[in-house]
């Protein structure tokens, strides 16, 4: 998507660039990742990408979660101009990692599937947290962005809750360190926290979430 | 089905000769004192399934002593000095005593090609080399009380950096009932594929008991205590609901997080079913008759 460009804001020729190169960043973790799983690197290749892409679902996640604070404390505005991206690879490495499952742990086995859902609280909670992800990932473009208007803004605060049970779901499905999971669980709960510290810091005046700035609204 | 039952074929039966005796000169090659020619024989518990490479074995290990990824121990465990090595049996014994590794390496060691399961659903394919633990057992004689057999692991949070995080009660503990213990599968492993056990696989000398799930088959011993009641073992400590005492391998009792149905073999692309006893039915069923193993997990 080309976004619009207003007045004021950087050349989209600069812009174009930009997204480009973060583009082909977060591409780099499947790479390697593919890489290694070739090579023989990694033992268990399948298990090695199960978790290697999990780990990128979330980490796109809370870096979709970044830019806000990020453009708010450094001031570019032209951060903002990622957060689609970002998220969209949230989505596109959670495809990845649910496919993975399906296809390679669980040889579309549908009965053995139903039942790990329903009996395995991780995989609730998983799938649970990627079923919140479809509508957001569907409504990214600017033609639901116009569509939804208001209604937008208050769909994608669905990114709280799923990125939330996307911690959960990490610190069930580990056997004993939880170091991994307290890491990510530290990084979102300063990310929920800045934004509850702002809000509570601008009382009066809860932040737009109108899709007449394009979505890009403070969140 | 792929997995052939552990039936009393010597691998020698099975391996193409040439192969065969390049693999024991390749053992006595390597292992040079440790292992005699007449020592390495052939054991009709061995499966004649494809063995997991040496690169496979050596650098996807569960050892928390060492880190809990499974690339840390291959990576953390060059730390651990394992010479000089004692292993202190006592309890319920006639003649307790000290073992000093030399001496243990002087038991008849013979080749073992086991399955091994993982709690976590993958299994592998490992040529150890060792002596049955009945053998060391017999010779300290238990007593009429030593119902179960205590083992213990190295604590030396020096040399093995995962003991300075509590991920587990450290040191290590392990149990078996004594019937379990004096099993002939039962097997004290001081080697793989001929050469010195690594120390990412639990130098220099661990247990092996290839019916049950992995984390039963304690690594770098130092202590085997015999007793009269049932021993605390780690993982039982850090999560009873998960981990019971007997941890058999058992495809119809589901990891309360995962099913134990499938495995992964290591290095195969399809998952093949898991078995009841990981394939050892034949040997160690009986052990359990009358028991309710949902109950006993
Ligand atoms: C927003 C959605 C999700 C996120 C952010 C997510 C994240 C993660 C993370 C961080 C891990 C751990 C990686 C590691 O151990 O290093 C993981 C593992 C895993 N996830 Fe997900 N996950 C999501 C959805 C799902 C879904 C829908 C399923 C299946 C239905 C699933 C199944 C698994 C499995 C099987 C593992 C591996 C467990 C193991 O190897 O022990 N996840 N996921």
């Amino acid at each position: 998507m080309t976004p619009s460009i207003r007045p004021g804001l950087t050349p989209s020729s600069h812009i174009t660039g930009f997204k480009r190169a973060v583009f082909a960043l977060c591409l780099l973790p499947l790479a390697r990742a593919l890489w290694l799983a070739a090579s023989g690197d990694a033992i268990n290749p399948i298990e090695f990408l199960t978790r290697s892409t999990g780990t990128w679902t979330l980490s796109w996640l809370l870096l979709t979660l970044a830019i806000t604070p990020l453009r708010t404390l450094t001031g570019l505005s032209i951060l903002i101009r990622l957060r689609r991206m970002l998220g969209l690879f949230a989505f596109f490495y959670g495809v990845l990692h649910l496919t993975l499952y399906l296809w390679l742990d669980k040889f579309f086995d549908w009965p053995a599937i139903g039942h790990d859902i329903v009996k395995r609280p991780f995989i609730t909670m998983g799938m649970a947290a990627w079923l919140l992800m479809l509508p957001l990932a569907v409504t990214s473009t600017q033609g639901w962005i116009k569509r939804l208007k208001r209604r937008w803004g208050l769909l994608h605060r669905l990114i709280y809750p799923l990125t939330v049970m996307a911690v959960v779901h990490y610190f069930w499905l580990v056997k004993k360190d939880l170091t991994q999971p307290l890491i990510y669980g530290t990084v979102l709960a300063v990310l929920l926290l800045w934004r509850v510290a702002r809000r509570v810091a601008t009382r009066a005046r809860p932040a737009p979430l109108t899709a007449s700035d394009g979505g890009r609204g403070t969140r | 089905m792929l997995i052939k039952k552990p039936d009393a074929i010597r691998p020698s039966e099975l391996t193409p000769e040439p192969v065969y005796l390049n693999r024991r000169q390749f053992m006595l090659g390597s292992a040079g004192v440790l292992l005699s020619a007449e020592a390495l024989a052939a054991s009709p518990f061995s499966t004649r399934e494809k063995e997991n490479s040496w690169q496979e074995i050596t650098h996807y290990n569960n050892y928390y002593e060492f880190g809990t990824d499974k690339s840390d121990p291959g990576e953390n465990a060059g730390s651990l000095k394992v010479r000089p090595w004692q292993i202190a049996v006592d309890g319920e014994v006639a003649h307790p005593r000290h073992y000093g590794i030399e001496e243990l390496l002087r038991f008849a060691q013979e080749e073992r090609i086991y399955r091994l399961r993982c709690v976590e659903g993958w299994s592998m394919v490992i040529p150890w080399t060792g002596f049955p633990l009945a053998s060391l057992l017999k010779q300290v004689q238990p007593t009429a009380r030593a119902r179960y057999v205590a083992f213990e692991t190295l604590l030396r949070p020096s040399e093995m950096p995962g003991q300075r995080e509590h991920t587990l009660a450290w040191p290590y503990r392990e149990g078996l009932r004594i019937d379990e213990a004096m099993n002939p599968l039962t097997l004290l492993a001081t080697g793989l594929y001929g050469k010195p056990l690594p120390n990412q696989n639990g130098a220099p000398i661990r247990l092996v008991v290839p019916w049950k799930y992995g984390f039963k088959s304690i690594k770098s011993i130092v202590r085997i205590h015999l007793m009269e009641t049932l021993p605390a073992t780690s993982w039982n400590l850090a999560n009873p609901a998960e981990y019971g005492f007997y941890s058999n391998v058992n495809p119809a009792v589901d990891h309360p997080r995962w099913s134990q149905a499938t495995e992964r073999r290591i290095g195969e692309f399809f998952k093949r079913p898991t078995l009841p006893f990981n394939g050892y039915a034949e040997q160690v069923a009986a052990l359990y008759r009358g028991m309710d193993l949902r109950k006993n997990y």
